[in-house]
């Protein structure tokens, strides 16, 4: 380059780059709209296979809207017409019908005869057990889920003939049949998976995770990792009713200020992932429909490790639960999306309703003569965490928590804890004495949610707790029916300890909020908390 | 004569290079160990236990001690390949070549928006000291880089897109109802022209054009200021007073003379300002929904995801190593007294 003409080009040129950039934006295309289903979320997808190591909590969307199980959830409607699963109801999806053997040991699957994976190719036995097995043989967590409904091993899995699948209980419980409606149990292609396995991949992990096989509602049109994932409808689809719309783009957009803007000026239809704080003011406006559901088993919660200092008195934990403001952090940090849980009638469960009200409420002068018969009169200091992927909520809520604590001498360093790290020490090395914790659990039974966060040892009891009743009655209700006389019993006898003892001190249940425009219908809420897109339409 | 220099010029750069990059792959491998958090719990899912756990830091290879690691990861980067990233479950290179074209256009643009706007203000500035538009040039400068890059961007968004409409909405690189251009150089505007698509051209460009400006405010303060101060010494320099007392017009002193004399630290700032650009603008990727390189690079961090974070760090190190490199040869462009020699 010549030394002239390039300080012209710097000089003078520049002015030039002006130009185009005063041109007129280029007007958006209208073709398309009606049967597009625009989606803001402020998550990303990072797999097409729910049983890879490492695929995140967003990605289960896929598994819901491109994959079909065995069975699935009915719809129940809430007073204010809100729709969301029913849990009581299983309803067919790819199994036509299922029928428990006499001696209560095994279930049969009779499998839709029409039904055909993307290829055409029609979905078989042979299909659901590869799928099965993969599930129970990769390891992770889809083993630890089917584990969970007490799924563990191939050999429990049949395929009787082409349109018929056993499945043999290792032991009755009543955890297997919604286990199978949860979104792991998918059902795979096998034909077009093995073709792509290879000796190092036997499960097709490799090729799965890129290329969907499926039989769902939805096909995969495009994924482009960290900005969209598009779904294209399958005309074939024989598992239900044709969904509403042909297309349906998930858009990533990070921010969730821009998420809002997005929705309010019409250009997307439904905004996932907005703070409570907007639904609260979206609501307010009339303008779109929101839905809000409580999401079940399900709670916002202060966790205190047993096994602290102080914390190791029942009297001392008691007293935290009577000095939190529940009240201001309803309203300021959750924006009352939610369900209260505290100000309960009683230390005795009327009901086995779970969550439900602990019976707390904030009395500053009960916490002092709690603290002072425990010998804290003068109070003591404990470090708090929170998680800071959930700062939106949980940072105002960490704050009033520490301004009510310093009402009865309790001081408490607040410790913001990046969100990649809190699995690691709040769940692996349960370091945190005080913290905020939000765990749900997928099958909805009080007995499931003691399983994973009351019982020793488990991933989610984060504080440490151990309580031989809890320990054996846990173990005693896990599998049994809910109609069995002895239930009902032991679930009371579990909540009125966990009433008593509070190592985990509730604040509110959480709603999932969902943002749309009023001409989108359909919408459903699930506990596995992404979109079903399978019953939405657009007027 | 020249290009023999030019060529032996490249190739001292390059060797020169080679240190830094052997000591950066060293660091970032370290560095990256040494971040709190556990990948392999991570990615294990919500509920696993300790069993999968383990599952999947042998799958990651991750139960390998140290150096056997680094040996590993070594041997792979001699035959090109940045490993696998295990959040997007792509190669790193793949990830990379896909994120990297998106976050260059933004800069590219962002930077001529900038240069466009800060070389005629600052050239201004320094003609007319303590005139209004050096006091324009003040207020333009310290509103640039006081104002937080989201903050800049949100307002935009909310003024030109919210408000007004003008502005496409903020969905990324190109509006939902247009398909990608097909890939070439991985620059949208680029491609869409080699493809003779102009209704495409159009749409990539709208889209471009309000977080470039975003960026460009930010960067407008050094390339301004520094014009401004080089000019001003250039022009009370006494080869531009003879100039002027030859009778030379008013522009050929400016231009000619003064401005390619003033050019050496503009184009120093520009190489600073251009890499730091690249990196840092995270915040307008999120605002705009940008797939950039910067919200890759932070992602990967916040998990831990080392393939992906090693693999960000050396392509910004080669990177860096061509971008001194353009302004070294630049420099030689723009003053042949420089470079030759050494």
């Amino acid at each position: 380059m010549d030394r002239r003409n390039f300080l012209k080009l710097t000089a003078y040129g520049a002015g030039a780059v002006a130009v185009p950039m005063l041109a007129p934006f280029g007007a958006p295309q209208a073709a398309g709209r009606a049967d597009t289903l625009l989606v803001v979320v402020g998550s990303t997808v990072n797999s097409m296979d729910i049983h890879r190591a490492g695929t995140n909590r967003p990605s289960y969307a896929i598994a819901v809207n491109l994959y079909d199980r065995l069975v699935g959830f009915g719809t129940k409607t809430l007073a204010d017409g809100t729709e969301m699963y029913d849990y009581q109801n299983l309803t067919p999806e790819l199994a036509e019908s299922w029928a428990f053997a006499a001696d209560g040991t095994s279930v049969t699957f009779k499998l839709k005869p029409d039904a055909v994976f993307w290829d055409g190719s029609p979905v078989t036995a042979e299909d659901v057990k590869w799928s099965f097995d993969r599930a129970v043989s990769v390891g992770g967590f889809p083993t630890t889920q089917m584990r969970a409904g007490l799924l563990e091993k191939p050999e429990q899995f049949t395929a009787v003939d082409e349109k018929t699948f056993r499945i043999d209980f290792l032991r009755p419980s009543k955890l297997t049949m919604p286990d199978l409606a949860v979104p792991v149990p998918i059902i795979i292609n096998s034909k077009v998976a093995k073709a792509n396995a290879t000796q190092d991949d036997p499960w097709a992990t490799e090729y799965l995770h890129r290329n969907p096989a499926g039989s769902g509602a939805f096909m995969l049109e495009r994924w482009d990792p960290g900005q969209q994932v598009v779904y294209k409808r399958f005309d074939d689809w024989k598992c239900g009713p044709l969904p509403g719309v042909e297309r349906v783009i998930m858009r990533e957009i990070p921010s969730s200020s821009t998420r809002r803007a997005l929705l309010e000026r019409g250009d997307a239809d439904i905004s996932l992932d907005l703070p409570p704080k907007d639904f609260a003011e979206l609501m307010a406006s009339g303008r779109y429909t929101v839905a809000a559901a409580p999401i079940e088993n399900s709670m916002i919660a202060i966790g205190l490790d047993t096994t602290y200092g102080p914390f190791q008195d029942k009297r001392v934990r008691q007293a935290v639960a009577y000095a939190i403001p529940y009240e201001q952090i309803f309203k300021q940090a959750a924006f009352e999306r939610g369900i209260p849980m505290w100000g309960g009638a009683s230390f005795e469960p009327a009901d086995i309703s779970w969550p439900q009200p602990f019976p707390y409420s904030t009395d500053y002068d009960k916490a002092k003569a709690l603290l002072a018969e425990a010998g804290y009169a003068d109070g003591f200091e404990v470090p708090f965490a929170f998680n800071l992927g959930f700062a939106q909520w949980s940072e105002p809520m960490a704050l009033l928590v520490q301004e009510g604590l310093g009402k009865v001498g309790i001081r408490t360093a607040v410790e913001k804890v990046p969100g990649a790290n809190w699995r690691t020490q709040v769940l692996i090395e349960k370091k945190w004495p005080m913290h905020i914790k939000n765990f749900g659990g997928w099958l909805n039974y009080p007995d499931y949610y003691a399983f994973w966060v009351y019982q020793d040892g488990r991933l989610f009891n984060s504080m440490k707790y151990r309580n031989e009743t809890v320990e054996t009655v846990t173990e005693e209700a896990l599998h049994l029916p809910v109609e069995h006389p002895d239930y009902a019993p032991k679930i009371k006898q579990l909540i009125a300890t966990f009433f008593d003892e509070v190592p985990l001190i509730p604040v509110f249940q959480p709603y999932l909020d969902v943002a749309m425009q009023p001409n989108v219908s359909g919408y459903k809420f699930y506990f596995h908390r992404q979109l079903d897109a399978r019953w939405l339409s657009k007027a | 004569m020249a290009r023999r220099s030019t060529v032996a010029l490249i190739g001292g750069r390059l060797l020169q290079a080679v240190p830094s990059i052997a000591g950066v792959i060293i660091v970032t491998f370290i560095l990256t160990r040494a971040l709190p958090g556990d990948p392999a719990v991570y990615f294990a899912g919500p509920a696993a236990d300790a069993q999968s756990i383990e599952q999947v830091r042998q799958a990651l290879g991750l139960d390998r001690s140290l150096p056997e690691q680094f040996l590993i990861y070594l041997g792979d980067l001699f035959t090109g390949d940045l490993g696998q990233s295990i959040s997007t479950g792509r190669p790193v290179v793949e990830e990379l070549i896909r994120r990297m074209p998106a976050s260059l256009e933004l800069t590219f643009l962002a930077l001529l928006f900038s240069l466009s706007v800060a070389l005629p203000l600052g050239i201004l500035a320094a003609t007319r000291p303590n005139s209004w538009i050096d006091h324009l040039c003040r207020v333009v400068v310290t509103a640039g880089v006081s104002l937080p890059v989201f903050f800049t961007g949100l307002f935009l968004v909310y003024v030109f897109y919210f408000i007004l409409g003008i502005a496409p909405s903020p969905l990324g690189r190109i509006d939902i109802f247009y398909l990608d251009p097909p890939h070439v150089t991985g620059f949208f505007t680029i491609d869409s022209l080699l493809a003779g698509d102009i209704d495409t051209f159009g749409a990539a460009l709208a889209q471009l054009v309000l977080p470039a400006i975003t960026l460009g405010l930010f960067t407008l303060a050094p390339l301004a200021r520094m014009t401004r101060g080089a000019m001003l010494a250039v022009l009370s320099s006494d080869f531009i007073r003879t100039a002027r007392a030859s009778g030379l017009s008013r522009p050929t002193v400016l231009y000619t003379y003064a401005l390619r004399n003033a050019m050496l630290p503009i184009l120093t700032t520009l190489g600073m300002v251009f890499s730091f650009m690249l990196g840092s603008n995270v915040l307008v990727e999120k605002v705009f929904a940008w797939p950039g390189i910067g919200s890759f690079a932070i992602e990967a961090l916040i998990v831990s995801d080392y393939a992906a974070v090693q693999g960000f760090v050396l392509a910004m190190a080669f990177l860096y190593v061509a971008l001194n490199l353009v302004i070294d040869i630049l420099y030689t462009v723009v003053d042949p007294r420089i470079g030759l020699e050494g």
